[in-house]
């Protein structure tokens, strides 16, 4: 924008380096944090314990065994992409989609349903979560455009309500010999997510399906709309200034309203996207709004806020996530990695001081008041 | 009936306590949405001191209160850092404490009970004998001291906010945080003392909460979303202490009837599923926000950094 000064630039005041390096700092201090927690723990182990978080399935010995484990890693990959790129999109769009947690529930019930309850195939049990998810996420569009409420606000209230719902709904389809529903395969193996093969390249890992690929197709799509179309042009104008953008002749309620359905849909086709590879089932009698919401959050601003971004921030974060898993063997505890994940996230509200520091030269004004300010 | 009575007055006092919290905070500029990591918090502080405390039972409650408050206030550090010195998205950094308030106190939860029972990997404080320190009959009812503590906490807050210099120049720093620092009041410290008066109230209820009819806790369940409800409790009480309390009582009763709805033959002929009622509180604050945030009068300047060149 201003030409003459971009000569001056140096690598670190470009943008994409800026986003990624503070992303890094984020990771480095969450491990690091992760690691003191470890020490304080138990410090004989603490080294081995963030090493296996890190490794994930590069702890097991065998490369079969590996790939298998990579392939589930991505797998659960899956739905977290998708609760990212939704708390992406509606964050451009100025809204803190904080729903995505219901949304996600709302996606896992509706296709579970129809696919144990109501028998039918894959595909549309993909469209009835992804329909019912953006019903789901209207919700708070609504009240938000007309009736002025808080959308963080009705979307805790929704996640909660979803989920009790939801319970209700799946103890119709639950396996009576536990409290989770039944297994797609063994009631209608048509409601798979169908693999063409991907299976057999991570060792015959059968969760492996089509919703890896198409997870990554729909973030590159999501970033086109958002960068390259009209609508997108006009959704993020309604986020900057509601009020310019109906002065220039932009539907403002109907873009709020739009986006949360979208947002919504996302989330909501994310959860079908796990539940129908069999990777995991439905626990009927959850008293918690899943985990994968919030983290999607984290994803989501661990990349930059950017769909492409968010890929390798849902996979790195997935990464840890299973690498935690396999802290028990080491005497410690799974909840290490969700408390990293979580400081990360924390860290992540610190990104605009970080891109600050990068963009101060050295011994220019902005600097030196600064310094002067945490003195006094 | 009685059921019904003591657990509406347990669940409205936890909820006005963390809702009054909220509402410190947001008159200070400050909107907190980390209020459930902050109860989170303050329930463990209260639980590690009955725990390892061994006090007569007086001193007890007294030391088990101010770990809460303390645990709380520290906890609501974290907000304060984040949002009043760098300026950071408070929604961001609210959502971040929630999930790492569930996630340290598990982990902390999980360290101690290992360290002191290598087989022990649950993330469960047993305090039986202590609770029953905290009890007082009191006209038929079991009530705890924390309810009459609750009751005067209000009324301190009430007056604190509307009829000292503090309250006032607190609530001007939530409106127009350029125009307080005109006449000289540091909106810095101002919105510091917001955050940790809710850290305060907030690790409280969070004590209260886990002393309601249970003798354990099990860290991983966090608070099941009170925060979130004090904050509803907070918008539809306009940000007024005494409308607060007035409306933390009918959440309280709709909370309840999801515990209690089976002693009562015409609910139970309705034959509806328990889920329903554990729905009914948040379909209510739904609908209540959805009637009153129209004309909110929620502090004008709140969610936004101060920036003293902004005038």
């Amino acid at each position: 924008m201003q030409g003459k000064e971009n000569k001056k630039t140096s690598f670190f005041s470009i943008p994409w380096v800026q986003t990624i390096t503070a992303s890094l700092i984020c990771i480095l201090l969450g491990l690091l944090i992760g690691f003191i927690a470890l020490l304080i723990i138990n410090p004989e182990n603490a080294w081995d314990g963030i090493v296996t978080v890190l490794k994930n399935f590069w702890n097991y010995k065998q490369a079969t065994k590996q790939v298998k484990y990579f392939g589930q890693t991505l797998v659960k990959m899956v739905p977290l992409l998708m609760c990212s790129l939704s708390v992406l999109f509606a964050y451009k769009v100025g809204l803190f989609n904080i729903g995505v947690a219901g949304q996600y529930v709302i996606g896992a019930g509706a296709s579970l349903y129809c696919a144990l309850g109501l028998g039918m195939p894959w595909w549309v049990c993909l469209m009835a979560a992804m329909v019912f998810g953006a019903v789901w996420g209207a919700i708070p569009g609504i009240l938000k455009a007309y009736r002025n409420v808080n959308e963080v606000i009705s979307g805790i209230m929704l996640n909660w309500i979803g989920l009790y719902l939801i319970n209700t709904i799946l103890t119709q389809v639950k396996n009576p010999t536990g409290k989770d529903t039944f297994t797609v395969a063994s009631k209608n193996p048509s409601a798979l997510i169908p693999s063409l093969g991907l299976g057999s390249l991570f060792n015959n890992e059968k969760t492996v399906t089509i919703a890896i690929p198409l997870a990554i197709i729909i973030a590159v799509a999501v970033w086109v709309l958002l960068s390259k179309t009209r609508l997108g042009y006009e959704l993020k104008a309604t986020g900057l200034n509601k009020n310019a953008a109906m002065y220039c002749g932009m539907r403002e309620k109907f873009n709020i309203i739009l986006t949360t359905a979208i947002a919504g849909a996302l989330a909501a086709l994310g959860a079908a996207m796990l539940f129908l590879t069999d990777s995991m089932q439905w626990e009927c009698t959850q008293s918690s709004v899943p985990a994968m919401g919030f983290n999607g959050i984290a994803a989501a601003f661990l990349g930059g806020l950017n769909p492409i971004g968010t890929i390798f921030s849902a996979y790195f974060i997935q990464h840890i996530t299973e690498g935690g898993a396999q802290l028990t063997k080491l005497g410690y505890f799974s909840q290490i990695s969700d408390f990293i994940s979580s400081f990360i996230i924390y860290l992540c509200a610190f990104v605009l001081f970080f891109r600050g520091i990068m963009n101060r030269k050295p011994g220019d004004r902005a600097g030196r008041s600064k310094k002067g300010g945490k003195k006094a | 009936m009685t059921t019904l009575i003591s657990y509406t007055i347990f669940f409205a006092s936890v909820l006005m306590l963390v809702a009054l919290g909220g509402c410190f905070s947001e008159h200070s500029g400050v909107i907190n949405l980390g209020l459930e990591g902050v109860m989170v918090f303050g329930a463990l502080g209260g639980a590690l001191g009955m725990r390892y405390a061994d006090l007569p039972p007086f001193v007890m409650v007294v030391c088990c209160v101010l770990m809460a408050v303390l645990f709380g206030m520290l906890y609501s550090l974290l907000l304060a850092v984040a949002a009043i010195n760098f300026k950071a998205d408070q929604t961001l950094v609210g959502t971040a404490m929630n999930l790492l308030g569930t996630a340290a106190a598990t982990v902390i939860v999980k360290a101690l009970n290992m360290a002191a029972d290598p087989n022990n990997t649950s993330s469960e404080i047993v305090y039986v004998v202590p609770k029953k320190f905290f009890m007082v009959n009191f006209m038929g009812f079991e009530i705890s001291y924390l309810m009459l503590l609750a009751v005067v906490l209000l009324v301190i807050s009430y007056l604190v906010l509307y009829r000292t210099r503090f309250g006032l120049r607190l609530q001007a720093c939530g409106e127009h945080p350029q125009a307080a620092a005109s006449v000289g009041i540091n909106v810095f410290r101002m919105r510091y003392a917001g955050v940790l008066i809710s850290g305060f109230l907030g690790g409280l209820g969070g004590l209260m909460y886990i002393l309601g009819g249970v003798s354990q806790w099990k860290f991983e369940v966090g608070v099941a979303g009170f925060g979130f409800l004090s904050l509803a409790v907070m918008i539809f009480g306009q940000w007024k202490p005494l409308r607060i309390a007035a409306v933390a009582l009918l959440f309280g009763l709709f909370r309840s009837l999801s515990n209690t709805y089976n002693g009562f033959p015409f609910l139970v002929e309705l034959n509806l599923p328990g889920s329903v009622y554990n729905m009914l509180p948040y379909i209510v604050s739904l609908v209540v926000l959805a009637l009153t945030s129209k004309n909110s009068h929620a502090p004008k300047a709140e969610g936004i950094p101060y920036d003293k060149g902004m005038r």
